[in-house]
């Protein structure tokens, strides 16, 4: 029960975010994105200001091996660089180049009831299903 | 040349927003240690494993819920999806078998990995940066939608 109600509270802590930030808004992510056209950098001060406070946050979390709430620390240790990693953040990158959007912006105008935001969900899963698919496949192979 | 897009340029706001973001990942990860890697929060539940679906539901609740929540309290600023349908649906197929290939997006490596000084997470960040301004460039300056 804490658990669940910690993760709503972060979940909606982190739409905040993505909507103060201009993040939610496709038009302003494709605006960072286009270097070529008018750029618009905000989209640089995100990052920033996300990982000056995530660095101080790890390197707390680092030195724990109980969360405050007394659960266990969950932190991916594999450093391992391979071709699944490079070629799924290439494909991710082309869809977010496509549409300005990319998982979380996307939860968040569909909570704002955008239609759009709708079918740009229900595709995600579908590639999530269907990249399951496949695992499944490549298991049993 | 890059010519900036001064007028659209809001700096205070997208720090304010960043550092929202960053203290909603801290949070995530000092209560309950886990990374808040949106794709892998979502993903987990397509293949459910018993006590760990509650969770996910509610982080993603609390993402659904924002812009209500915000509503409350004053005026939503404007979303823009100016992709058609087409677009759309090739966008989010791409994002999804994407994101899961890769193990993350946007928070999850960019954000939360980049915290941690992750150079498995930075070679992922760097490339779906990559081409996100090229299929930008691609579709704006070479296509010219």
């Amino acid at each position: 029960m804490k658990y669940s109600l910690a993760s709503l509270f972060a979940g909606l802590i982190f739409g905040f975010g993505l909507i103060v930030s201009g993040m939610a808004n496709p038009e302003k992510v494709l605006g960072f994105l286009d270097i070529a056209g008018l750029w618009d950098p905000s989209l640089a001060f995100v990052m920033g200001g996300a990982i000056i406070v995530g660095v101080v946050a790890f390197a707390v979390a680092r030195r724990r091996t109980l969360s405050f709430l007394g659960f266990n620390m969950k932190i991916p240790s594999h450093n391992h660089i391979d071709k699944r990693l490079v070629i799924g953040s290439l494909m991710f990158g082309v869809g977010w180049g496509i549409a300005g959007i990319c998982p979380g912006p996307g939860i968040v105008a569909l909570g704002a009831g955008e239609i759009k935001a709708a079918v740009f969900v229900a595709s995600m899963v579908s590639g999530m299903v269907i990249f399951e698919l496949i695992e499944r496949n490549r298991a049993k192979a | 040349m890059i010519e900036i897009a001064w007028s659209n340029f809001t700096p205070w706001s997208a720090l304010a927003g960043g550092i929202l973001v960053g203290l909603a990942a801290a949070s995530f990860l000092l209560l309950n240690g886990r990374i808040a890697g949106i794709s892998g929060i979502l993903g987990g539940l397509l293949t459910p494993l018993t006590g760990d679906i509650a969770w996910r539901i509610a982080f993603m609740l609390g993402l659904l819920g924002a812009p209500a929540v915000w509503l409350l309290a004053g005026d939503m600023p404007a979303i823009e999806i100016n992709a058609g349908y087409p677009a759309l649906i090739i966008a989010g197929l791409l994002v999804g078998i994407g994101t899961r290939y890769g193990s993350g997006c946007t928070s999850g490596h960019g954000v939360c990995g980049l915290s941690r000084l992750s150079l498995r997470s930075l070679v992922a960040t760097l490339s779906f940066m990559a081409t996100g301004f090229i299929t930008v460039f691609v579709i704006r300056h070479v296509l010219g939608v």
